[in-house]
């Protein structure tokens, strides 16, 4: 099959068909990678949804080369040879970016300072980036209180921007799904309908597919911010899954356990309750060794280590 | 050689006249400056009986402020310990339990906050990162302790008492606060 041949602001790849934008800008790297709130390449089906991935697309193909009337979903979008893309280069796509980042935070209720997911949160990235200084609307915020489905996973649904990972995850790696959102609109909202445990083996992952704090981990909870602790990574053999994870320490104690995240924040092998809850001792583990945290992450504030590659770029 | 300044003298090993070798001129001459020296206002202070009076943007002992209900503003949100460049913070969160509004004004609060006088280098920065407008630096000095241990602050010395309350306005006017919500300026990013 003949590779397409795709550019995405001014940087040519030639991709696979069936490629979408987004995965051909990830095959890119770097700056012109579109953020994702909903998208998870691990999750079929997943996309669509929160808008952050608009890009404009100024040629359609090299047949038709009429440029695209509306931005379209990067994550969703198909390429066509000779498709010409414009993600940070169109002044159009980063103004709808900062309007769907004042969406998403209308209901956010910005308690970052208490909140375990700040530090590793896509939606604080996405606003750190994008975001406006102030709040334009003065109407009360919904408000939930915070409920404990299942004894170790805490739903904040204040924080929920409702990208659906967390259903597909249940969808796709469980036989029986009990939680989904309800509601429509502006009164969705993700239950359990009658306050019902989740208590499948790997309900533990929707912490790890969710990309602010709605879901968190109720044994990590407050114990540490993140970037107070050291990741390292680690590995057991386990009968449910591939025991491979990221260990959050603080000294010689563990504080939580985590899968494995790549750049863009999806974990490869998910892994089981029974690892991500139970295991809490640093001797059920083998270490493996600290984990390369990017430099510019606040995980890697005070910890003095660069990965290699970093270094290199630094003395050059 | 070049010199750098116009004072320097080139030194010479010449031999002294009588008046040079007998020193009793220049003893006079260096004690006249001496002596002139006794009439003259004091620059020093005798410290713990006489204060010199602060700068009210003084960046001295820090202080943990408490709401006008007295709640604790501290959400042990961790911002002060990374951007402090000594690390001289640390802390322990605790979670709020129901009954304790009235102690902590968020569900999260700082269960063990210590200072490490020792490391602290009063930058400030502790205060410029705070979230909650929690922490400041105010007018009054770390005391002089005979051992080490002492010097790690915990919140029994840090958080102010309700009757004895710290008065911060000055470094917290109205203007100094739009200032800080004014994230446009970089330094305040």
């Amino acid at each position: 099959m003949p590779l397409l041949k795709v550019t995405i602001d001014n940087i040519e790849v030639e991709v696979e068909a069936g490629t979408t934008i987004m995965n051909a800008a990830r095959i890119i790297g770097g700056k012109v990678v579109p953020p994702a709130m909903c998208y998870y390449s691990k999750l079929e089906g997943s996309g669509g949804k929160c808008r952050t991935c608009l890009v404009k697309v100024a040629q359609g193909s090299a047949r038709d080369p009429r440029p695209m009337p509306k931005l379209v979903a990067s994550c969703r979008t198909l390429v066509q040879d000779g498709m010409v893309v414009q993600n940070i280069t169109s002044p159009e796509a980063m103004e709808s970016r900062q309007a769907i980042t004042e969406f998403l935070l209308i209901n956010h209720p910005l308690d970052c300072p208490v909140c375990d997911q700040a530090g590793e949160c896509h939606l604080q990235d996405l606003s750190y980036v994008h975001g406006l200084q102030e709040t334009r609307t003065v109407e009360e915020r919904r408000t939930f209180k915070p409920i404990d489905i299942g004894d170790k996973i805490k739903l904040n649904m204040n924080r929920c921007i409702l990208c659906y990972r967390c259903v597909m995850v249940a969808d796709q790696i469980t036989e029986k799904r009990v939680h989904g959102v309800l509601g429509r609109g502006d009164h969705s909202e993700i239950s359990t309908l009658i306050v019902k445990a989740v208590d499948n083996d790997f309900s533990g992952n929707m912490i790890d597919v969710c990309p602010v704090g709605a879901l968190t981990d109720n044994t990590f909870r407050f114990k540490s911010r993140v970037w107070f602790a050291k990741p390292m990574d680690a590995h057991r053999k386990c009968s449910k899954c591939s025991g491979k994870v990221v260990l959050w320490m603080k000294g010689d104690e563990l504080l939580r356990v985590t899968g494995r995240k790549d750049k863009y924040g999806e974990v490869g092998e998910f892994i089981c309750n029974d690892c991500r809850f139970e295991q809490k001792e640093k001797n059920d583990w083998i270490i493996e060794g600290p984990r390369t945290i990017e430099r510019h992450s606040v995980i890697s504030q005070n910890h003095y280590e660069i990965s290699p590659g970093e270094s290199v770029r630094m003395i050059k | 050689m070049q010199t750098l300044t116009n004072r320097s003298v080139v030194a010479s090993d010449k031999k002294m006249t009588i008046l040079e070798w007998i020193y009793i001129p220049a003893i006079i001459k260096g004690m006249s400056i001496t002596i002139r020296h006794f009439f003259r206002k004091k620059t020093t202070i005798s410290y713990p009986e006489q204060k010199r009076e602060f700068s009210k943007v003084y960046r001295g002992q820090h202080v943990l402020k408490r709401d006008d209900e007295g709640r604790e503003r501290c959400t042990a949100c961790g911002l002060c310990a990374v951007a402090c460049p000594a690390e001289a913070i640390t802390m322990k969160a605790a979670e709020r339990k129901p009954g304790e509004e009235h102690l902590y004004r968020e569900e999260k609060y700082a269960e063990i906050y210590e200072i490490n006088m020792l490391r602290c280098i009063f930058c400030g920065d502790c205060e410029d990162a705070c979230p909650k407008e929690a922490i400041f630096l105010t007018d009054r000095i770390v005391e002089s302790q005979y051992k080490r241990k002492p010097f790690i602050y915990g919140k029994d010395i840090l958080v102010e008492a309700m009757d004895l309350r710290i008065d911060i306005s000055a470094r917290q006017t109205e203007a100094v606060y739009q200032f800080k919500l004014d994230k446009r300026f970089a330094h305040n990013k």
